[in-house]
């Protein structure tokens, strides 16, 4: 066993974890922190991908992915809890509407 | 098994076991405080695999502005809501 | 409003089959590969920073850094159409009663925009650099947002916008100014590859923290709505 087997395996598991909260949640906020731990698992996979050999320095260009990942997350993070507040605002709904709401 | 081994893998558990509650967990402000737990316990991993650099950004961005939106939206809803219940005297 | 037990079901049925089918994928990754790792080491030397991400970052990939500052300010200005104004200065500060973080964020806002400053000196050579420089100096921001003290709501409807879009216009006018000197994009001529560098980790700082601190302080809703 190494690091990045365990951590590769685990960051699929929270990928799983995240996917099937983001299909079955209904509560907005909660589809959100489902959706960025789903963007954070496939960041620790490939920072394990980066440091799959025995070479001491880990290879850097996942590395920067990451980083312009973690900022791209965090952006579309904040504009979609933008929106689900003007939802709420709008319609009083936290949850997006069923298929048999009438909306 | 060697202890730095160890130590990855009770990280790497810790963190599936809080993805797992930070959708599980009933309260939204617990989920998001856990959020914010899981995003500090990501930078400690991305540390521990020698990416010193995203465990900065993760730590400031993931953890703490991430967090910070989270926390301002869960407090702006649960306000909206009180106030909403106040005016029309029902939950929605 | 709950998803019924047969679509939880599914989910879960179907997320766990991807679950497995991506473990196996892992699993055959080949272990020795070397990655990139060498072939970055082999430019470095051309590269204007000795920092190997920093490098990739801002050098051998500067375009993806170039779209992902462009992504922010989309980002950033999604929100501010959501919020029908670019003024920010009508944002009550939110002001978390209690004196700890009134007086804590007196010390700590200083401290946090000077480590935002040594993190970026220090991306040239050493872990650190322009995200993470930014992300700080916009989580201070937020820190006084939240201390009930005016930080980002304090600029202007002119102010604001400019120092938003700061970066990608630089990022946009180092690009146009090599494609026009013959070169391709963002391929920056060795002697002058470090100043080029710098202005641009200076630009890219700027919209990182105003681009955050901006979308945090956008998610708050006028008055009328």
């Amino acid at each position: 066993m190494t690091p990045f087997l365990i951590y590769a395996v685990i960051a699929v598991a929270i990928f799983t974890v995240g996917l099937r909260g983001l299909l079955v949640q209904p509560h907005l906020l909660r589809k959100v922190m489902a959706l960025n731990l789903m963007g954070s698992s496939v960041f620790l996979l490939l920072v394990a991908i980066a440091r799959r050999n025995a070479d001491p320095a880990p290879d850097p260009v996942p590395h920067a992915m990451v980083l312009t990942g973690i900022v791209v997350a965090v952006s579309s993070t904040a504009l979609a809890l933008a929106v689900a507040r003007r939802l709420y605002a709008a319609t009083g709904r936290d949850h997006l509407p069923d298929v048999d709401d009438d909306a | 098994m060697e202890p730095d081994l160890l130590l990855d893998l009770v990280l790497a558990l810790a963190l599936f076991w809080v993805s797992w509650r930070v959708l599980a967990v009933p309260e939204l402000f617990g989920a998001v405080v856990l959020f914010i737990v899981f995003g500090l316990l990501m930078a400690l991993a991305f540390a521990r695999l020698a990416a010193p650099d995203i465990a900065l950004a993760e730590a400031a961005i993931g953890a703490g502005v991430t967090g910070a939106l989270l926390l301002d939206a869960v407090g702006h809803l649960e306000r909206r809501r009180r106030h909403d219940t106040d005016r029309l005297g029902d939950g929605r | 409003m709950h998803a019924s037990v047969q679509i939880r079901a599914a989910a879960t049925f179907l997320s766990g089959a991807l679950g497995v089918v991506l473990i196996a994928a892992v699993l055959q990754l080949p272990r020795d590969a070397a990655g990139l790792t060498r072939l970055v080491d082999d430019e470095l030397t051309r590269a204007g920073v000795t920092h190997a991400v920093t490098a990739v970052l801002l050098d051998f990939r500067a375009y993806d850094t170039f779209l992902e500052i462009g992504v922010l300010l989309l980002a950033a200005l999604g929100s501010l159409a959501i919020r029908r104004t670019v003024d920010l200065r009508d944002i009550v500060p939110i002001a978390v009663p209690g004196p700890v973080l009134a007086v804590m964020t007196r010390v700590v806002v200083p401290i946090m925009v000077l480590t935002g400053g040594y993190l970026l000196w220090l991306g040239t050579h050493a872990p650190g650099g322009a995200f993470q420089a930014g992300a700080v100096i916009a989580a201070a921001a937020i820190l006084a947002l939240l201390a009930g003290r005016r930080s980002i709501t304090a600029l202007g409807p002119r102010a604001f916008p400019a120092l938003l879009a700061s970066g990608f216009i630089t990022f946009q006018a180092v690009a146009w100014f090599l494609l026009i000197g013959g070169r391709r994009l963002l391929d920056y001529p060795p002697a002058i590859a470090g100043e080029l560098i710098v202005v641009i980790e200076l630009a890219v700082t700027v919209a990182v923290a105003v681009g955050l601190a901006g979308l945090f302080a956008a998610a708050h809703p006028r008055d009328d709505d």
